[in-house]
């Protein structure tokens, strides 16, 4: 039963933290330099999630420079450069990194 | 076509290549709440009250490790404390909205959705039906999700742990930037924000997430100031 309760619990910050700012901000009342920064809001959440996935091994520590995830992040990086297509990045960044898994 | 119909299509269109990580994780999130011994009511649930991959995975993984209930709680909430950010981003196309739709769109508000939608919100600010975007985007990921939570659920780990699949999930966030990567204010907050998640991987509560979006955010206004003056 408790689980039950703490799920719903849960679900229910989540969803707080979805609507809250939506609810609550007034767009006319941000400064022109609050609007600024966020729109770095992306390049400032996605890098948290990005990093600590390529650089650490499911046992939490960090990875080899060798490691197939560098490998595969360093390829998606170059390949998202020159691209700047969403799909060719993630194909690039995969096969790569299948690539060192499967034939080294 | 209609304009409306036209914006949930187009967000539908711009959500799908994302959806090459998200299929194999909710059905890996499936299975890993059975294997957990949280079994496939729990499990479902949820999918459906929490709609959060990453909270959910916290969620169970810190329950199933004996950790308590408030912990559970906290930590995964401490991580959905990012859409907090998303919704600051969003709220300016979507103050205009009734009530209804806002209590609507807050609940399919994900990463994913956040990230095609905003985009398409930049470029499409005039438009009166912009949030039909959020809304196809956001109802896409919602059906996936709930489809491959099902699917693990039923039939395990189909997903082959060789291939590796759970590196798609850094690989889309990083081809969510690729358009900022000509900009240098944005490459010192990624580079930043990058920088403080290993630093402070191991903080309590899950908080590396949030503390490196305030860190890095917070460095980014400094140095505009600071650019401002000269």
């Amino acid at each position: 039963m408790t689980i039950w309760i703490s799920i719903v619990i849960a679900g229910i910050i989540n969803y707080l933290t979805r609507l809250g700012s939506i609810l609550l901000i007034k767009p006319e009342r941000l400064s022109e330099s609050t609007k600024k920064i966020l729109g770095y809001v992306p390049s400032a959440v996605f890098p948290a999630i990005i990093f600590p996935a390529v650089f650490f091994n499911e046992t939490n520590t960090i990875v080899q420079i060798n490691d197939p995830k560098i490998i595969g992040f360093f390829v998606a990086i170059v390949i998202g450069y020159i691209s700047k297509n969403i799909i060719l990045t993630i194909i690039a960044g995969l096969i790569s990194y299948w690539i060192v898994i499967f034939l080294f | 076509m209609s304009k409306k119909t036209e914006n949930l299509l187009k967000g539908f269109y711009d959500v799908s290549p994302l959806l090459l990580p998200v299929v194999p994780f909710g059905i890996i999130f499936g299975a890993i709440g059975i294997e957990l011994g949280f079994g496939p009511y729990v499990t479902y649930a949820t999918s459906i009250i929490i709609f959060s991959g990453a909270s959910q995975i916290v969620f169970f993984q810190l329950l199933s490790n004996g950790a308590s209930s408030l912990i559970a709680i906290t930590s995964s909430s401490v991580v959905s404390t990012r859409h907090l950010l998303y919704g600051a981003v969003v709220a300016q196309y979507l103050s205009k909205l009734s009530l209804m739709w806002k209590i609507f769109l807050s609940y399919l508000l994900t990463d994913q959705a956040f990230a095609v939608s905003q985009e398409f919100f930049k470029k499409n600010s005039n438009d009166e039906y912009k949030h039909y975007h959020l809304l196809g985007a956001g109802l896409t990921l919602w059906i996936v999700w709930q489809l491959t939570t099902v699917i693990g659920i039923l039939l395990g780990s189909i997903v082959p742990e060789e291939l590796g699949l759970s590196f798609t999930i850094p690989l889309t966030f990083l081809a969510l930037l690729i358009n900022y990567f000509r900009k240098i204010d944005h490459l010192i907050v990624i580079f930043l924000s990058g920088l403080s998640s290993i630093l402070f991987y191991e903080a309590p509560l899950k908080s590396y997430i949030i503390l490196s979006c305030v860190i890095s955010l917070f460095i980014i206004f400094l140095i505009n100031k600071f650019q401002k003056k000269i």
